[in-house]
């Protein structure tokens, strides 16, 4: 049972996490041929914001379905790592810095939000 | 060049590599729990890990490479592997009694995935 809840939180998750970025990125891109990651920064902060809201949730699918399966998936850490490097190596060190600095500052903000405000 | 395959197609892959992570990643959790106030280690290994992986994989992959191979397995299994607002949310329960391991964690984790995504990336390279 908790692997199916896992699994069909992850199965909406990672598809809307792709779609998310998907929309960012072609509504940013105008023109521009290196975008900044705003997509994966989205879905890492909303994520991060829903996660926090679950603070102090004790029912155990709630938490296997919407917190380890649906904010698991729905945020990722290998991609805004690879987009880090990425920036680092093409787009200069600024954007890489600025990129790491929303993720981090933006992400911890808004679990600390979500836990404060539930 | 292959084929664009649509996105009913992405998706569907996405969802399957997204599962497979999450399990696998729900799995290392279990295995290795961590205290209220202690390290979260199976979180860092899981990330950092991912980070790996996702360095080796972006190097090998060539536009000769099966257009699902990316979207089944860097969005899929290393997105659904890997997480962030776990991450976050561990670092914001860990700040108010054990600010040291928050703030450890939160740098460790960044430091050591950033490197981890580098070093994937050049071992692919070489």
């Amino acid at each position: 049972m908790n692997v199916l809840l896992v699994a069909a939180g992850a199965a909406v998750g990672a598809p809307l996490r792709f779609l998310t970025d998907r929309y960012f990125v072609t509504r940013m891109m105008r023109g521009r041929t290196k975008p900044f990651p705003w997509g994966t920064l989205a879905v890492n902060v909303l994520g991060s914001f829903v996660l926090g809201l679950m603070t102090g949730i004790t029912d155990d699918t709630a938490t296997l379905l919407v917190g380890v399966g649906f904010c698991g998936a729905f945020t990722t850490y290998s991609t805004f790592a690879a987009e880090t490097v990425q920036l680092a190596v093409a787009g200069g060190r600024g954007r890489a810095v600025l990129n790491v600095a929303l993720n981090l500052v933006l992400g911890l903000g808004a679990a600390i939000l979500g836990a404060l405000i539930i | 060049m292959s084929a664009d395959p649509g996105l009913p197609r992405i998706l569907g892959v996405i969802a399957a590599g997204g599962i497979a992570g999450s399990l696998a990643r729900y799995g290392l959790a279990e295995a290795i729990p961590h205290s209220p106030g202690g390290f979260p280690w199976s979180t860092f290994v899981t990330n950092v890990a991912g980070c790996f992986a996702i360095g080796l994989l972006l190097a090998r992959i060539t536009p000769r490479t099966h257009s699902l191979l990316r979207p089944f397995l860097a969005t899929g299994v290393l997105g659904g592997f890997t997480t962030f607002s776990t991450f976050a949310v561990d670092t914001e329960r860990l700040l108010p009694h054990h600010a040291i391991v928050a703030l450890v964690y939160f740098f460790g984790t960044l430091l050591a995935a950033l490197l981890a995504a580098a070093l994937g990336d050049w071992v692919a390279s070489r």
